[in-house]
């Protein structure tokens, strides 16, 4: 009587807390679904997984860091252990964080693993980026994804330099002021816009109390969201596999996330805070203490923002100083060039995709990751942009290049101006010389075979090197990608000899198209037939 | 004038003229000729010239001239004063390697005793600062708050907040402060080397100049404290950048590189 009773209680409390969330939540179906979901394996599809945990610890220290942090500009009078500052007048905002820094147990650790693990998120998201740009994962359905991953690097830069402004010391002040004036520098609008911003003249009482709710809360909320959407579509469209033997377009080949990649994650997540700990241990970033509160009227020398806004002081730097005059108005070219190139600087790389899918017309999915070689014109495209991105950078730092390598600030500058139209130019020609050739040694390696290294003497006096022929699993590999026929416009003239018209967008598409698979911008990979005819034993090769 | 011209065949013209000529040439002895006692005084100040003049016509006259009235090589010396010359040739500048967007630091050749000379040797040439004393320059007891807040105000737009150095134009450069000496820092305040301003004491008391010393002392010296680790060369945030890219964002890649290499193996069945 007492058995089906006694089988029910016997069930285990996990059994039995799994029923009750089921019931109400529908956990089982949910599992179901996705606990067996399938992710390939590859190092650099652990780079997003980088940038997520980096944001989980930004999030986590942050937390701790508010709880000390007073965002208001009122004006005390340091009395903290620090001995070099003590008696300066500075902002509550500066005062509190040198609290954090030297009276508060632990905060040092903490500010520092916030602000460490801020410059490699940031710097994990461009390289995540650049992964999923030279693999082509961008491609269909991905194109919404890869919009928002962009997203979550340009809010990541602005949380960054928000945050990065809030103890208001002289370095960030000076930050804080290049953005005045930035915005001053608009046509029209840009003094009622820094008005409007600041709550009157800069500095004002204002901004570190707004940049605060816009650091801790606007957009990191954002980034949360985009976050959590970017995973949801990760799960939805499958990750991409590299091409190997058994994957195809239609199926994923790897390990259940269930039980293998939890742990693995779960794990690494626990690496990556390990070592952003050591890191935010043995140095230091941002010391406030040496840099001193800011007062409008200091300045330093050697005043960059964090590396990721590195490129907008880089185009600031280099940009002469033109300005125009005219009816008692002054347009400050020299400022306002820059601004407005800084979003098309991050434009072009955001919007290549679109362009590359027209050119393409290809409309089908993609879930094979490309190897960069296999497509010399997108990676060539994407070595310029790095290349355009750096020689900013050099210009942002350009006082440090001029004095740790012994030269003029003035020929770097020079440099720069040049190599911003020149390096991408030679980048790009560089970068599709050495693919085509990659492509080239892969197409031989699977005819021939790899170069043994061993030399042969034949009876007849002569030396051959043995190739060693590829197994089968590696032909595959090297062959597995697909080559684009270059659009063809059509005939020009229509069946009754009328000449056909044929729009100019059209006629670029076809130009381009021919540039991007025409002949010489690719090279045929070896088909079975060649492959065939070389292995059968008829000739030498 | 027409008086004096028709007296000018007078018999007692020429006695005239000729007590003119010999009191103006008198008086103007008297007033240009060193002073009597500086030519009969045989004390060390004169002596230390005489050697400095001696250590100055190998080591210097080559570009300052052989009076020290400056050439197309290098400026006059008239007048820079014995803190100066202490400064640069105590600190290797002088004598110059070779000519260059700026004399950089090197080691000092010189002997301190030798530089005093030349130093005495060149205030001789005409009055300028003299070499401060410890009393002028010794730190102990400044202020280190407020001279952060004058190194800031005054120094740092070339110097950086602590004195790392920073770049100017056309490879010219503010050096690193760290550890120059205080009475070096002093002086170069005092007389404004190469491409810097000087801040005499009508602008920057002696207090101030303590008060900055201090400063430099406490947080760019081998005696500073670095509470967050690392200082990166106290560069801000390119150097920043550089390590979190190369030893943070790297050591990451190389440990995602490693748990992907480390994969759970397919069941054989």
């Amino acid at each position: 009587m007492s058995t089906t009773t006694d089988a029910r209680r016997e069930a285990p409390a996990g059994e039995r807390i799994a029923d009750w969330a089921d019931g109400r939540l529908g956990i089982y179906s949910l599992a179901k679904a996705n606990m067996r979901k399938i992710f390939p394996d590859h190092w650099s599809f652990m780079l997003g997984e980088i940038c997520m945990y980096s944001f989980i610890i930004i999030i986590l220290t942050g937390v701790y860091l508010t709880l000390f942090f007073h965002p208001s500009m009122n004006e005390v009078v340091y009395d903290g252990s620090y001995v070099p500052l003590q008696g300066m007048h500075m902002s509550e905002a500066f005062n509190s964080t040198m609290h954090i820094s030297f009276d508060v147990r632990g905060g040092l650790l903490i500010r520092q693993i916030h602000h460490w693990a801020a410059l490699i998120f940031l710097a994990g998201m461009f390289v995540h980026m650049m992964r999923v740009f030279f693999t082509g994962a961008f491609r269909k359905p991905r194109e919404v994804n890869w919009l928002f991953g962009f997203l979550l690097f340009v809010l990541g830069m602005f949380t960054g330099f928000t945050g990065y402004s809030l103890p208001d010391d002289l370095l960030s002040g000076t930050g804080v002021r290049f953005m005045e004036g930035a915005i001053m520098s608009v046509p029209i609008v840009g003094t009622y816009l820094s008005f409007f911003l600041f709550g009157g003249e800069f500095p004002g009482g204002d901004f570190v109390a707004r940049f605060y709710s816009v650091h801790i809360l606007l957009l990191p909320g954002i980034m949360l969201g985009l976050m959590v959407a970017h995973l949801i579509l990760v799960f939805y469209h499958k990750h991409t596999q590299f091409a190997g033997p058994g994957r195809t377009n239609k199926n994923v080949v790897g390990m259940p996330l269930l039980p293998v990649y939890m742990a693995k994650a779960g794990g690494f997540f626990f690496l990556v805070f390990g070592v952003i700990a050591v890191v935010a241990a043995i140095a230091s970033i941002n010391p406030i203490w040496a840099i001193g509160p800011y007062r409008p009227d200091q300045v330093s020398t050697g005043a960059q923002p964090d590396w990721y806004m590195g490129f907008s002081e880089g185009l600031i730097r280099v940009m002469p100083g033109w300005e125009i005059n005219l009816w008692g108005h002054t347009l400050v070219l020299g400022v306002f060039i820059p601004l407005v190139i800084f979003p098309l600087v991050l434009a072009t790389i955001a919007v290549y995709p679109f362009i590359e899918s027209w050119i393409t017309g290809d409309k089908r999915e993609h879930h094979i990751a490309d190897r960069p070689r296999n497509a010399p014109t997108r990676t060539a495209f994407g070595v310029a942009w790095i290349t355009w991105y750096m020689v900013l950078l050099i210009g942002g730092g350009n006082d440090l290049w001029a004095t740790h390598f012994h030269l003029s600030i003035n020929v770097i500058t020079w440099f720069v101006r040049i190599a911003f139209f020149v390096a991408p130019v030679l980048a790009f020609v560089a970068t599709k010389r050495i693919c085509l050739g990659l492509q080239r040694r892969d197409a031989a390696k699977v005819l021939h075979g790899r170069e043994s290294g061993i030399i042969k003497r034949l009876p007849h006096g002569e030396f051959v090197e043995i190739h060693e022929p590829l197994d089968a699993n590696a032909r595959y590999k090297l062959t597995a990608h697909e080559q684009y026929k270059p659009a063809e416009i059509g005939p020009t003239v229509d069946e009754n000899g009328v000449a056909r018209k044929i729009s100019r967008t059209q006629k670029l598409r076809a130009k381009l198209s021919k540039g991007y698979f025409g002949e010489g911008n690719q090279i045929p990979k070896p088909t079975a037939e060649e492959y065939e005819e070389i292995t059968s034993g008829h000739g030498h090769h | 004038m027409k008086k004096l011209s028709a007296r000018r065949r007078h018999p007692l013209a020429a006695v005239v003229v000729l007590l003119l000529a010999l009191a103006a040439t008198g008086g103007l002895y008297a007033a240009f000729a060193p002073a009597g006692k500086a030519q009969a005084d045989e004390t060390a100040q004169s002596l230390a010239i005489d050697e400095g003049k001696k250590l100055y016509s190998v080591g210097c006259a080559s570009c300052h001239g052989t009076g020290g009235q400056g050439t197309s090589d290098g400026p006059s010396l008239v007048g820079v004063g014995a803190a100066a010359v202490d400064f640069q040739v105590g600190t290797g500048r002088m004598p110059a390697q070779q000519p260059g967007a700026q004399v950089p630091k090197k080691k000092a050749i010189y002997s301190q005793a030798q530089i005093d000379q030349l130093a005495a040797y060149v205030a001789s040439l005409g009055a300028g600062p003299s070499v401060p004393t410890d009393s002028q320059y010794n730190p102990s007891g400044a202020d280190i708050a407020k001279g952060g807040e004058l190194f800031r105000t005054n120094c740092a737009q070339c110097h950086n907040f602590t004195g790392e150095g920073g770049a100017l134009t056309n490879g010219k450069f503010a050096p690193s402060l760290e550890d120059v000496d205080p009475k070096h820092i002093y002086e170069a305040m005092q007389t404004g080397p190469q491409n810097m301003p000087s801040f005499p004491d009508t602008t920057m008391p002696q207090k101030q100049k303590q008060d900055i010393i201090a400063y430099l002392h406490a947080v760019n010296s081998d005696k500073s404290a670095s509470p967050g680790g690392l200082k990166l060369g106290g560069l801000g945030p390119v150097s920043e950048g550089l390590f979190g890219w190369i030893f943070g964002l790297g050591a990451l890649i190389a440990v995602a590189i490693w748990v992907a290499a480390h994969t759970a193996k397919a069941k054989k069945s």
